[in-house]
């Protein structure tokens, strides 16, 4: 008679390591650099007993691209192409964040109509950045069409961006002291009909997985943190409010009129994979409220300061009189010095706190810049959540915390 | 709660920590004396009406280059954020060419391990008691500490092979009870 | 009854081959940056890579023969960049998308190999930070026609015009 216990498979969630004192042939395995469910180059050396992870080590510095010190060698305008390879699928976010905390140092009031544009940007950036990472995530899953469904929602967005900034992906959009130019005429009518296809797209994919029992089961109770070990490890934004602590800088610390506009924050329970994806989904969602009530009321005016130490001249007066040829050049070739300080400043970027500790010593160049980045923070906890569950849910977990590896390695 | 009001209470809970402090366009930043960093932040986290239970980032920073700067050569800031009051607090511990080290506080914030190798790595401060400061950013080939403003920015340093990391396996493997 | 009549067409190997490795280039994405998004927008639908043939992504270098190098290249990276090159089997090209990986881009710095032709050779440079869609397309048409016509590429047609001795 077989005895069919010693056939059936050992159970391998809930190692127990007691058990398993004995030396055991554990599998090296290496998670990246190269691989496709790394999103950017990140690496992480799992020990496997089978399937399941028995430890994991984490690298990261293969996109380490010196970020802070070419700050330090270039101008406060000249930075801010940089800023947009941060996070590059939000870059306007990082233009935003980078400018605030330089217009803070040097007591330059923005225009109205310049805040309301970049809150309604921003917004816009975040919504695509949700809809990549969402896309990416189930496409390591295997769910391939919402990637098809959330990439070409994308593409209607690159348009309105490239009409409006230049660029579709790297925009440096923002200036100090405003916007580097102002909306198109039709953008209001442009955006109101991506949101509406925005809005469907995600409708399309919440019908495809939200019932779905292999997403499901992949995405339920797999890789949970806990609210105490994320507040823990600095984590900020949609992956800390999935564990279910309320907390969004645009209503506990706002700027640029957030108090003013009505949205919610949607929470999660439990902080597992599932929490996280769909809080992207929901915070979409209040995006679309957030940028409808800005839409139809930009107030009017410039999009840029009036300061002459900061903006640059409009060009009929640079090649119109000598005074603006002579502003023109100041600001370009001797840049705009703050006075000598530091200060620390944020925003709250798509994957959570983006924040700027700027030292200015009164050159044109930045002394140092420290950006603080969101994802550095969700990347120290990897190693931690996926001991203990087996490698696909390792990938899993990683879509769904969100790693930019710009932002990541700077 | 106030940076006047937090500064007179670490004034006063930890004579001749507080070196001094500085106004950051609204937010006061109290320097602190290096070795006093640890116990100060057991009690800003811990206490319940400071209850500053995350750490936002650590700043290294090195002032060789600053105008007009007296003092020790290198600068940490610790940013730290309180999620249930809502206030902020600035910490600034400098340390001197000669012994760049700062007690360690990992044992306190999960994420002050990478912060403090990130600060290490680009500046060199050493971070005493930190159970693993290599370098995160950089490779493990490189010599020197690119933000120091005596690294020039192209000198550039190839890698032959990228590490196999089984030294930190190893240990990662008997802290889960693999031997 | 004579040859033409015959369901067969004739031409030479060389050409054969071409044609069939042309159209059926399978990428192996070498994403590291920014430019690894541009290259997922070519994928989808809106501008769509597998109209010429190179809709298989394979994400193994065994499998593939094409490595598109999008993003930039660190010193850290480096080795494995060069370690992914030598696994894939011949044929093989390289394509190297946007200014970092063509010439380290404008992080002109201590992390940034200043191109990824110091370490590997390269077929086709693609600018752009990032490039347009657009471009990574044509870059891809302008890999079709080297393959077809390998003696038409500028290196091929130096090295034809006089003897090159010790080269």
């Amino acid at each position: 008679m077989i005895d069919t216990k010693t056939l059936l498979p050992r159970s391998s969630q809930g190692l127990d390591s007691a058990k398993h004192q004995e030396k055991k042939d554990l599998v090296m395995v290496n998670l990246g650099p190269s691989h496709p469910a790394t999103h950017g180059t990140l690496r992480a050396l799992l020990a496997l007993d089978g399937e399941t992870i028995a430890a994991a080590v984490t690298e990261i510095g293969y996109l380490h691209r010196g970020f802070e010190k070419d700050c330090e060698a270039h101008t406060f305008q000249q930075c801010i192409p940089y800023t947009d390879r941060l996070n590059y699928v939000s870059a306007i976010i990082n233009n935003v964040g980078f400018c605030k905390a330089v217009e803070r140092m040097l007591a330059v009031e923005v225009p109205e109509r310049a805040i309301a544009i970049r809150v309604l940007t921003c917004e816009l950036n975040r919504i695509i950045d949700h809809l990549v990472c969402a896309g990416a995530n189930l496409v390591d899953i295997g769910a391939l069409t919402n990637f098809w469904y959330t990439f070409n929602v994308r593409e209607k967005v690159y348009n309105i961006l490239e009409k409006l900034c230049g660029a579709r992906l790297t925009s440096s959009y923002t200036r100090i002291g405003g916007l580097s130019r102002d909306v198109y005429p039709e953008f209001d009518v442009e955006v109101k009909a991506v949101l509406k296809e925005i809005r469907e797209s995600v409708k399309q994919v919440k019908t495809l997985i939200s019932t779905n029992r292999i997403f499901l089961d992949r995405t339920k109770g797999i890789c949970v943190i806990s609210k105490e070990r994320a507040i823990s490890y600095g984590w900020t934004g949609p992956t800390l409010r999935a564990t279910g602590v309320e907390y969004d800088l645009r209503k506990s610390d706002p700027y640029y009129g957030y108090q003013d506009l009505k949205f919610d924050i949607p929470v999660g329970t439990i902080g597992d994979v599932y929490d996280r994806i769909f809080i992207r989904f929901y915070e979409i969602e209040e995006s679309i409220h957030i940028i409808e009530q800005v839409l139809g009321k930009l107030p009017k005016g410039p999009v840029i300061t009036a300061d002459k130490r900061v903006a640059l001249p409009p060009k009929q007066q640079t090649y119109g009189n000598i005074e603006g040829l002579m502003n023109h050049f100041k600001i370009i070739m001797h840049g705009i010095c703050p006075a000598p300080g530091e200060l620390y400043d944020f925003t709250e970027a798509a994957n959570g706190e983006l924040g700027f500790y700027i030292v200015a010593d009164g050159s044109k160049n930045p002394y140092r810049v420290k950006c603080r980045p969101p994802c550095f923070m969700n990347f120290a906890a990897f190693g931690e959540m996926i001991e203990g569950s087996m490698v696909a849910d390792a990938v899993a977990n990683l879509g769904s915390i969100n790693i930019i590896a710009g932002e990541l390695d700077r | 709660m106030d940076g006047q009001v937090l500064l007179e209470k670490l004034t006063a809970k930890f004579p001749g920590a507080v070196k001094g402090s500085a106004d950051r366009f609204g937010q006061l930043e109290i320097q602190l004396e290096a070795k006093s960093i640890a116990d100060v932040v057991v009690y800003l986290r811990d206490d319940s009406e400071m209850a500053f239970n995350m750490l936002v980032d650590i700043a290294a920073i090195d002032y060789s280059a600053f105008p007009n700067h007296t003092g020790d050569r290198f600068g940490a800031v610790y940013l730290l954020k309180s999620l249930s009051l809502g206030h902020r607090a600035q910490l600034k511990v400098t340390a001197p060419e000669e012994k760049p080290e700062v007690p360690t506080i990992s044992h306190l914030f999960a994420n002050a391990n990478w912060c403090e190798r990130e600060a290490y790595d680009q500046i060199g401060i050493r971070f005493t008691g930190h159970p693993n400061l290599k370098r995160i950013l950089n490779h493990h080939e490189f010599v020197g500490h690119p933000l120091r403003k005596d690294y020039p920015i192209t000198r550039r340093q190839a890698l032959s092979a990228n590490e196999s990391l089984m030294d930190e396996m190893a240990v990662r493997l008997k802290q889960r009870g693999w031997e | 009854m004579g040859v033409e009549s015959l369901p067969i067409m004739t031409t030479r190997r060389d050409a054969v081959l071409a044609w069939g490795q042309k159209n059926s280039l399978w990428p192996m994405p070498f994403g590291t940056a920014c430019c690894a998004i541009e290259f997922m927008g070519v994928v989808s639908s809106v501008f769509d890579l597998a109209r010429f043939g190179a809709e298989l992504v394979r994400f193994s270098p065994r499998q593939a023969d094409l490595l598109l190098v999008a993003g930039t290249v660190t010193f850290k990276q480096a080795p494995i960049l060069k370690q992914i090159y030598e696994q894939m089997p011949d044929p093989k090209w390289v394509i190297s998308m946007g200014v970092c990986a063509s010439s380290g881009g404008f992080y002109n710095n201590y992390t940034v190999v200043q191109g990824i032709d110091q370490i590997i050779p390269v077929d086709v440079y693609i600018s752009g930070c990032p490039p347009r869609p657009e471009a990574i397309l044509e870059a891809v048409i302008k890999l079709q026609h080297k393959i077809e016509n390998p003696q038409t590429t500028p290196v091929a047609q130096y090295m034809a015009k006089e003897p090159h001795f010790g080269f």
